[in-house]
């Protein structure tokens, strides 16, 4: 599988060599499992795992609470009070699903933002990059309507807002939010076809993980030297990496299970913190709440969306230009796509040969405006569509959009970098100045 | 690296919890000390019945509790001959008999008999008042999300003044969003006699009705805290053996000695 040179499993048994010449499926275990790793991978290389679990732990507790809830507007939040009165384990159960949404956005954030770093998405892991980006947009899709079926007022309001968004698309806007809905306003039609996709979606979503752990076993994982893997033999590639199975797997388990500390005490012990206090609010079409927010995982890009209001200028010049076909709404929608399509595309943006933020100087400060204009994003999407939190939201979608469009291109071509090991093995020993390698 | 660990970790917890105990929040929400709190708060089931009785004999006129099985008052430490005897105070429509009868543990609270007025089943989740230090609402931790205490604090808001608003009247309430609400003040003090002689003035009968409340919303709250912890004791050592067993897996990776 992977490109690496390495040792090749060998059928031991002879129901091994039988299967082997049948199906190779132990085989494709030992490839998977022995996979060369680089041994410089530090702690940010983690949150696959964490991701891998969360994605099954949504998928466990998720089935079984299907088997319990009922997708029907008269009867989904009584079937949720079911749930949480009369099942065994339930009360549990859900607040494992309604908080492991958390833990898995969590964890993708980090991710994502330690392939920014590091530069993961760089030749040759440009599809693995685009390939974690559509499973980002699936688990966003599989978030919100997850967050409508318990059809509570945020689940029924949160819905009409962000159907709403495909509404505002000029011409087929109404048509195709009638189309979405399956009706003219959110009602039983939308709750069933939301829980259908809900539990579709993340079985979409595992395939594709399947995809993306195929594309980087391909190309090797990144590490945080950015400096590739010695491929010229068997020996060279044995000193700079380890195999996956055991070094990785149990350094990765004891960052899970320290993870999941934090995490069970949140389930146990304040499990309703992340979520609004409204959704124990049956839904009422005729009872808007005060404020409608988004989940928390969904408030940065909420914050894109509401910061292009009428009067900012780019607004004024896109309505002046496109003879009022795009408006405010229109634009908002199409910056708060935009700002994950710009992610998407930062392979081919970012122009540095240097992949490794360590060695970029320059970069290393706009990495990390970056990731403070996310925090900020996140903490003014939660406030109310005001000033001053209008002018900080637009300051900071300004800057999510100079830092891909403007910033990345650029400092590829005025930055000068630091010196780069010339090896992993050399990475590695300045860390740990006795280290030897395992045969020397 | 476990001492860095450990030290960060307590030092976040103080500040967590001292934050928690400086804090005031604001919106007129003073926190309870109510026996549930906290990871190993558990329930006061006297109160739990007092609060029961306040609600029999004053919510009830208008609310409902259409979630809650009458089954379930076992938890608070009636027998099941109490329970039978409680729920036949109700009537329920069964849809077997086409008719109403009196209704059996097996059922559920009726519904709201006042259309306006809302299902206090989840009430208590509604609602969160409390939300330092510095709005991250870390305190919940040690004061639970507040819901009990708006309750407490919306029973005894009620400044007494009343204005007429499209041919109903509304109350001023302190706690109330925009400090008007169509619910007449409930409690006045001595409206309920406890068997035990406990006291019914407006604030003790409110926290005790808002602690029922609280148990109607998360009736499997110990559950749930007793899960948390065994799951959090577990992990930790899990995480601990975890943690020597990957130092000693790359000690020789690491060019570092092994202890025997």
């Amino acid at each position: 599988m992977a490109g690496i040179p390495h040792d090749e499993y060998e059928p031991r048994s002879g129901f091994e060599k039988w299967m082997d010449s049948r199906l190779p499926i132990i085989r494709l275990l030992y490839d998977t499992l022995m996979i060369p790793t680089p041994k410089n991978l530090n702690w940010w290389w983690i949150w696959g795992i964490v991701l891998a679990f969360a994605l099954a732990l949504q998928i466990v507790t998720g089935v079984i609470l299907a088997m319990h809830y009922t997708p029907n507007v008269d009867l989904a939040f009584a079937s949720v009070e079911h749930i949480m009165r009369n099942i065994n384990g339930g009360t549990f159960l859900r607040y494992l699903h309604l908080n492991g949404a958390s833990l898995f956005f969590f964890a993708v954030y980090v991710h994502i933002f330690r392939g920014l770093y590091y530069g993961s998405y760089k030749a040759p892991r440009e599809v693995t990059w685009i390939i974690g980006m559509l499973i980002y947009l699936l688990m966003m899709a599989t978030g919100f309507m997850g967050y409508v079926l318990p059809w509570g007022q945020m689940s029924f309001w949160g819905a009409t807002v962000i159907t709403g968004l495909f509404g505002a698309i000029p011409f087929v806007g109404d048509a195709l939010q009638t189309w979405l809905l399956g009706g003219p306003a959110v009602g039983n039609p939308t709750l069933n076809r939301f829980f259908a996709l809900h539990y579709l979606l993340p079985f979409i979503i595992a395939a594709l993980v399947i995809v993306h752990i195929w594309a980087f076993h391909t190309t090797g994982n990144n590490n945080p030297a950015g400096v590739e893997v010695r491929r010229g033999s068997k020996e060279e590639a044995k000193r700079d990496t380890v195999p996956f199975w055991p070094y990785f797997v149990i350094k990765d388990l004891f960052a899970l299970v320290a993870i999941l500390v934090v995490f069970f005490a949140i389930v146990g012990f304040m499990p309703n913190y992340l979520g609004a206090p409204e959704n124990y609010v049956e839904a009422n079409p005729l009872v808007t709440p005060a404020e409608i927010v988004p989940e928390w995982y969904f408030l940065p890009f909420y914050a894109i969306l509401r910061a292009f209001t009428a009067d900012v200028w780019v607004v004024q010049i896109a309505n002046f230009i496109s003879f009022g076909i795009i408006d405010a709404k229109f634009f908002g929608v199409l910056a708060m796509f935009g700002a994950i399509l710009v992610m998407a595309l930062v392979p081919w943006l970012d122009t540095s040969s240097v992949r490794s933020g360590r060695y970029r100087p320059m970069f290393k400060w706009w990495f990390w405006l970056l990731v403070l204009d996310f925090i900020v994003l996140t903490w003014a999407g939660a406030r109310p569509a005001e000033p001053p939190y209008s002018t900080i939201s637009l300051i900071g979608a300004a800057y999510w959009f100079a830092y891909f469009l403007v910033i990345l291109p650029l400092l590829g071509v005025i930055e000068k970098p630091l010196p780069q090991p010339a090896t992993i093995e050399e990475d590695f020993n300045a860390h740990y100045p006795t280290a030897k390698t395992p045969g020397e | 690296m476990i001492r860095k660990f450990a030290l960060s970790a307590l030092t976040v917890l103080a500040l967590a919890s001292g934050g928690a105990v400086a804090e005031e929040d604001k919106g007129g929400i003073e926190d309870v000390d109510f026996s549930f709190e906290g990871p190993f708060g558990t329930w006061d089931k006297a109160q739990l019945q007092r609060g029961l009785q306040v609600y029999t004999e004053v919510c009830a006129a208008c609310h409902g509790l259409r979630y809650v099985p009458l089954r379930t008052l076992t938890d608070l430490g009636y027998t099941d001959a109490q329970v039978r005897a409680y729920a036949k105070q109700f009537e329920v429509y069964d849809p077997e008999i086409g008719d109403t009868r009196p209704a059996l543990p097996r059922d559920s609270f009726p519904p709201s008999s006042l259309e306006n007025a809302p299902d206090l089943s989840v009430m208590a989740k509604a609602r969160a008042g409390f939300h330092g230090p510095y709005g991250t609402g870390l305190n919940q931790l040690f004061k639970g999300m507040g819901g009990p205490e708006y309750i407490v604090a919306f029973l005894t808001g009620f400044t007494g003044e009343e204005k007429e608003q499209a041919g109903t009247t509304i109350y001023e309430n302190t706690a109330f969003p925009y400090g008007w609400t169509a619910m007449p003040q409930p409690l006045f003090g001595e409206e309920v006699e406890f068997a035990d002689g406990s006291p019914n003035d407006v604030q003790s009968m409110a926290e005790d009705v808002a602690a029922f409340l609280m148990w109607t919303a998360e009736p499997k709250m110990m559950v749930r805290k007793k899960v948390g912890f065994v799951s959090v004791v577990f992990l930790t050592f899990f995480a601990v053996l975890l943690y020597l067993t990957n130092k000693r897996l790359w000690a020789p990776i690491k060019g570092r000695k092994t202890q025997a």
